[in-house]
């Protein structure tokens, strides 16, 4: 009888599992595009390089944030607030896919370069191949998490700021940037709703929830200027009516935030903003940053051929 | 079969009780002599579940003998839980599952209450019944359990 040398057999013991079948594999086989078949076109009046740079922004915001909000995955208080936190990270993961390929679209030339042969894609080489300079989100979205009070605060502001801004863009002359808005303002809808209860639950619970949030409000309260302030890229986005001026968007957010202060028997912190240039926006980003990209891009980093 | 009914056929990866028409997720099967092309829309942005829908379908239609299918997306309008067909909330419920209720128009209020919804526990019909989470295992699904016989079921949100 012949021996059966299994490491021979195959290169790795899950081959063959599957009998062939590919079919199988959770995600597929390959890379798809997210956009194949929407027509990218340029709308007339729109240029695309400020179309690209515009939806590098709203995609890294939710990249980032997605990011930082899958950091609580095994660590939220109870377990429903673990699958809400990650539910909220997925939704804005899949913007991010989303407005990541409408910018490589709109422009190829803000995709990194990659080796020939390559099979990443362009949304996935802009997430994992940019370098934090490249990064085009606003520094509240990179900081650290801090405790469960901290991100409920920050999440408010952000899903707040973040559904005013896809309600719009959903009459945006480009209609991809319109129709991926339309989709994002159905799925933040639940985002701040649950940032909202949970915010007024802390402020009326116990003497230390009280405690914690006003510390948490307080840490995040001196960013939140940021969301408003309107870079150079943002101006020109509003002005050729594929985009919004975040000024425009401070009165409707700032009377969202101030009912739920209310209703939570809080008032406005008193403190000052940080800085007066959405430096996020311009590519100058806290320290925080470079530590979450390392553990975003590490893998990926890796293996610029890899397939997964 | 034509690649229409072929492309009925398959079913959601996670609901594997629905069908893609069920689901609502199919918009379009164009046969047009060897090629086919297929239009699907996302449930939510970020679900995992569209690359196996695509790939499902692709597989579905090649082992019928369309060799030349092209899975497309669309994104516009986007997906609602209204386009459930009335079987796919049959199905829903026969597994042990609360279908949506009317999805939202119009202004979006801010609720800082739990949302409060008219439906029945799938097990024993009761409408005594508790929201434990408002996010569930999928993007899709809230978390409820029935007040009366104690069930835990799954909610398919309104959007």
């Amino acid at each position: 009888m012949e021996s059966h040398d299994l490491d021979l057999d195959h290169d790795s013991v899950y081959d063959g599992l599957l009998g062939g079948d590919p079919s199988q594999w959770a995600f597929g086989t390959d890379f798809e595009d997210p956009l194949a078949g929407v027509d990218t076109t340029i709308p007339a009046g729109v240029d695309g390089a400020t179309l690209a740079a515009y939806c590098l922004m709203l995609g890294d915001d939710a990249l980032v944030y997605a990011h930082r909000l899958s950091e609580w995955t095994s660590n939220a208080p109870d377990l429903e607030d673990d699958i809400a936190l990650a539910n909220i990270a997925l939704d804005l993961l899949g913007q991010a896919r989303l407005l990541l390929a409408r910018a490589a679209a709109a422009d190829a030339g803000v995709v990194p370069g990659l080796p020939e042969g390559s099979p990443v894609p362009a949304e996935d080489a802009l997430a994992f191949f940019r370098d934090e300079l490249a990064f085009r989100n606003v520094r509240f979205v990179e900081a650290v998490n801090g405790d469960f009070a901290v991100t409920i605060a920050r999440l408010l502001l952000f899903a707040t700021h973040r559904l005013a801004l896809l309600q719009g863009l959903v009459p945006s002359v480009d209609p991809v940037l319109a129709a991926i808005a339309a989709k994002g303002v159905k799925e933040v809808t639940y985002h701040r709703d649950y940032a909202a209860r949970w915010f007024v639950t802390l402020a009326q619970g116990t003497d230390e929830s009280r405690r914690r949030l006003l510390a948490g409000l307080q840490t995040v309260w001196p960013t939140y200027a940021e969301l408003f302030r309107c870079s150079d890229v943002e101006a020109v986005a509003a002005r050729q009516a594929f985009g919004v001026d975040p000024r425009v968007l401070e009165p409707e957010v700032d009377a969202v935030v101030d009912h739920v202060l209310a209703t939570s028997g809080l008032e406005r912190p008193d403190l000052p903003p940080s800085g007066t240039r959405p430096l996020g926006r311009e590519g100058q980003h806290t320290e925080a940053m470079g530590h979450l990209l390392a553990e975003l891009q590490v893998v990926a980093r890796a293996h610029p051929m890899g397939k997964w | 079969m034509s690649a229409l009914a072929v492309a009925a056929t398959v079913t959601d990866p996670e609901m594997p009780m629905l069908t893609l028409v069920d689901l609502g997720v199919l918009r379009d099967v164009a046969e047009d002599g060897e090629h086919v092309t297929v239009t699907i829309t996302p449930t939510y942005s970020g679900c995992p579940a569209m690359a196996t829908m695509r790939d499902d379908l692709r597989h579905a239609l090649h082992t019928a003998g369309y060799a030349d299918v092209d899975v497309r997306v669309s994104l516009s309008p986007a997906w609602s839980s209204d386009w459930i067909t009335e079987r796919g909330r049959r199905k829903l419920k026969a597994h042990g599952l609360s279908a949506p209720g009317p999805a939202p128009t119009g202004p979006i209020p801010l609720t800082l209450v739990p949302t409060r919804r008219a439906i029945d526990c799938p097990r024993c019909g009761s409408a005594a019944v508790r929201l434990t989470s408002e996010f569930g295992p999928t993007a899709c699904k809230a978390l409820y359990q029935c007040t009366d016989c104690l069930e835990p079921f799954e909610h398919v949100k309104e959007i």
